[in-house]
């Protein structure tokens, strides 16, 4: 029981890690209907980030963590601005392919520049180490970083309710047509929340490097794992991919600590059996 | 004698938006039907309801006696009811003659054939060439669709309809787009077609609708408003109030 | 026979001449050949489920790699003859073909799409993990392919194993081109072309993909049974999300639904890939990255539509 318990912690510690990284994904997707195949690819860019401010810098670790969210923010709103903007109106076929280009060309640059290693980070003292919690060791690090995600999910569950952007990004997805009739300029929201949604996958990136890992195949590794949780958790919404990225980040590590040797086998069949499942996600519009 | 088409307490809701609601209906065999009301009155999505692209929130379909409020939209085609759009929905890359050929194939069966030419297969090229040339559409048989005038693309929206030669056909504004001329002629085509085909078709030019129906359903609001022949509809006064905004209190 | 037609009879017999051309003109490089003819064949299967049946899928290497596993393992376990090789690795990965089909058309077009890429990467971890039947990470070996009709044997010179993928890429492309120009030809496009109105037109949509997929899958299947026995290897990328995405670039690149196409990308991309295969593998990744990223913000209809392009404004200047 106890085991179970600890491996339930760890998975909704993945699961938070997903779900940060995933929600900017979620939103871009529900407003224009554009698979961002190279989400991952930001979250990887905020990792390296991270770890180049620690290295050649000596930033200490916590101190990167904003600095990777406006890395990949910046990038982010820039890549928006100059090249996503232009194949919203393609095919599908056509964004597809644009982004699995930028996949492997992440890839590829991030090979160049750092090698193709396994990435580590210098933990500071006080967030190293484990503690007893009624009986199970929770890691104090994943804990930090669970405490740290639930704020963000909070603070981004506000400003939907109750600003006037999340407002405005609520009508762009539920009618984006009737959105750009009463005036909202769609496009600066777009632009904002792809930004944004890039930060908080960088943020995620550099947050996950001890707990996912960070090396260059990342975008792809991954990909799988975001696009089910937005697809299952229903594109567009904040608490499907919640609770999406709870149950994948569970399944997953359950699956790695009680049949280690089926691999990543059980997730990928629970994958396709959920999608099968929920071809229209838990809540959500059909994407 | 059963309705060739007929529905019991049709509605549709998404979230708390009532599209429709209870919406009875029923068409005697080679009746010419008008559906008529505002904009956003229902008309297209009851129209979807009925062929099947939506799925019903409540109420029954009922196709010549046979069930079909579940039944998906191609099985409905080859029971017999075809639609046209009101906005062209069309094949970008297929030529005019294509188009309907393909609708004639899969009338008859042939759309599994996997080793003949379509070019080989004479009757059913006879048949789309018989059927474009009453339509004035034969000198761009060869045409890619979407290299055709919005006029020409509207006419052969109704050419797809009638190639899957229905014994109930669903005309979504069918004149909508097709220039003044030639609309009376294409309502004409409409009109000639046998008596054995029930036509419902939704518009808004009350010319037309007063030349060719026989009964006119009023949707107002997703609800039935009022029915009956053209005599009885324009003697309505809720229904004069309504298009025509008559003030004489 | 008027002008046009004729230019495209002369058109395509030119073209199918190159390969023999090729053959007298490079023997040192057949097995070269052979791998752009196995790669048109793998783009031509995908050619058919994207560009007539509409479907897009990153996973398509699954059934290339359900094929080249077939093969690979019959011959392995003692059955080396290619053809019955090869028929039964076309068979496996048609049904194969059949279950995906079903999972992939039940969604929207990301969740299917996913489903594609979840398939193909669950077999390539599990081809992964089966060391003990697959050879894992190092790849079947052990492979030995016995002469082609009694008569030939895939020797290092590879000639046999070159006119075997020719052969098998010919006839596969005449049955496509057959099936493009049949009634079910024409009602896959407008599948592909508006797939709510097949339907209003009685298509029944969902029934014509999976044979497109089943097929489809076959082709593809065919395409790594001839890669493993050519090779006498099959390795795990076979399964991998690269060779999905070559199939798909490979198409894009030479123009998607004309069949043609997927002859003309494969051949493109094939001799650049092996003219730079000096060049570090993390260059070409990111070379490779950068071509679909081009390919997808400027290529409208790829290389033929730019010959297309080129031929009707030299049609319109000559005027």
């Amino acid at each position: 029981m106890v085991q179970f318990l600890g491996v339930l912690f760890d998975g909704l510690a993945y699961g938070s890690l997903l779900f940060l990284i995933s929600v900017g994904l979620s939103v871009t997707l529900g407003l224009m209907n554009f698979a961002n195949l190279a989400h991952g690819a930001f979250a990887m860019l905020g990792g390296y980030l991270s770890v180049t401010f620690m290295g050649a810098l000596g930033v200490p670790y916590l101190a990167t963590l904003p600095l990777a969210f406006l890395g990949a923010a910046l990038v982010g709103g820039l890549m928006e601005r100059l090249l996503y903007r232009r194949l919203y109106t393609e095919s599908h076929l056509r964004q597809v392919l644009f982004t699995i280009g930028l996949v492997f060309m992440s890839m590829a640059a991030t090979t160049y520049i750092w090698g193709s290693g396994a990435q580590a980070v210098r933990l500071p003292q006080f967030l190293q180490g484990q503690v007893q919690v009624g009986g199970i060791q929770l890691g104090i690090f994943r804990l930090f970083m669970m405490a740290t995600i639930v704020v963000i999910a909070v603070l981004l569950g506000i400003l939907a309710k109750y600003t006037r952007f999340g407002a405005h990004i609520r009508a762009a997805v539920e009618n984006r047509a009737a959105a750009i009739g009463m005036g909202i300029d769609v496009e600066r929201v777009l632009c904002i929340t792809f930004a944004f949604g890039s930060g908080l996958a960088g943020l995620g990136g550099a947050l996950g490097i001890q707990v996912i890992g960070l090396d260059p195949s990342f975008p792809i590794k991954y990909l799988v794992y975001f696009l089910l949780v937005v697809v299952v958790g229903g594109a567009g919404t904040f608490k499907g991919p919640l609770i999406a990225a709870a149950v994948v980040g569970v399944v997953d590590t359950a699956g790695k600590y009680y049949a280690p040797a089926a691999g990543s086998f059980t997730m990928y069949a629970l994958m396709i059996v959920l999608l099968l499942a929920f071809p229209a996600g838990f809540y959500g519009r059909r994407s | 004698m059963n309705p060739a088409l007929k529905t019991e307490g049709l509605s549709k809701r998404w979230g708390a938006f009532q599209a429709n609601q209870d919406v009875d209906l029923a068409l005697m065999p080679g009746e010419r039907h008008a559906l008529i009301g505002p904009n956003g009155a229902g008309k297209t999505t009851l129209l979807n309801m009925l062929t099947g692209t939506l799925a019903p929130s409540a109420g029954q379909v009922w196709l010549g006696g046979e069930k079909v409020t579940r039944m998906p939209v191609h099985q409905r085609v080859k029971r017999g009811m075809t639609r046209t759009y009101q906005i062209n929905s069309l094949f970008p890359g297929l030529t005019v003659r294509e188009s309907v050929l393909l609708a004639i194939l899969e009338r008859e069966s042939l759309g599994l054939r996997w080793f003949g030419k379509t070019a080989d297969c004479l009757k059913e090229r006879e048949e789309a060439d018989r059927l474009l040339q009453s339509l004035r559409l034969n000198a761009d048989a060869d045409q890619p669709t979407r290299l055709l005038p919005y006029g020409k693309q509207r006419l052969l929206e109704i050419a797809l309809g009638l190639a899957t030669r229905p014994k109930v056909l669903l005309l979504d504004e069918p004149a909508a787009g097709v220039p003044i001329g030639q609309s009376a002629e294409l309502f004409g085509i409409i009109a000639a077609l046998p008596r054995d085909v029930t036509i419902l078709f939704i518009e808004h030019d009350m010319n037309l609708v007063f030349r060719f129906a026989e009964q006119i359903t009023v949707l107002v609001g997703g609800k039935v408003l009022a029915r009956g022949t053209p005599q009885q509809i324009a003697a309505n006064d809720e229904v004069r109030r309504i298009y025509l905004g008559e003030s004489d209190a | 026979m008027n002008p046009s037609s004729m230019f495209v009879k002369l058109a395509s017999t030119a073209f199918w001449l190159t390969p023999v051309a090729f053959y007298f003109l490079f023997p040192g490089h057949l097995l070269l050949g052979s791998q752009i003819l196995v790669m048109a064949l793998f783009a031509l299967s995908l050619d058919l489920l994207l560009g007539y049946a509409g479907v897009i899928s990153l996973g398509h290497a699954a059934f290339f790699g359900i094929g080249a596993y077939t093969a690979g393992l019959l011959a392995v376990h003692g059955w080396g003859e290619p053809i019955s090789g090869l028929l039964a690795a076309a068979l496996v990965a048609a049904l194969a073909g059949l279950p995906v089909s079903f999972m992939v058309l039940r969604g929207g077009n990301l969740a299917r799409l996913l489903i594609t890429i979840a398939i193909a990467t669950l077999l390539f971890e599990a081809s992964n993990q089966a060391t003990s039947i697959t050879g894992g990470a190092d790849g079947l070996q052990g492979m030995e392919t016995w002469k082609l009709l009694g008569l030939f044997s895939f020797d290092m010179s590879g000639s046999t194993g070159y006119w075997y993928c020719f052969t098998t890429l010919l006839m596969c492309f005449l049955f496509l081109q057959r099936l493009a120009a049949s009634p079910f030809g024409l009602s896959l496009r407008s599948i592909r072309e508006n797939e709510h109105r097949a339907a209003a037109v009685g298509v029944p949509v969902r029934q014509r993909q999976i044979i497109a997929f089943v097929v489809s899958g076959a082709i593809a299947g065919l395409a790594g049974a001839l890669l493993a026995q050519t090779t006498h290897f099959v390795g795990l990328e076979v399964l991998s999300l690269h060779r999905s995405s070559d199939g798909l670039l490979v198409l894009v690149l030479g123009g998607v639904g004309q069949l043609y196409g997927a002859l003309v990308g494969a051949s493109a991309f094939m001799l650049t890939q092996d003219a730079l295969a000096s060049l570090n593998p993390v260059y070409w990744e990111f070379w490779l990255g950068l071509l679909l990223v081009l390919v997808a913000l400027f290529a409208r209809n790829g290389i033929l539509g730019a010959i297309d392009l080129s031929g009707r404004l030299a049609k319109r200047g000559r005027r």
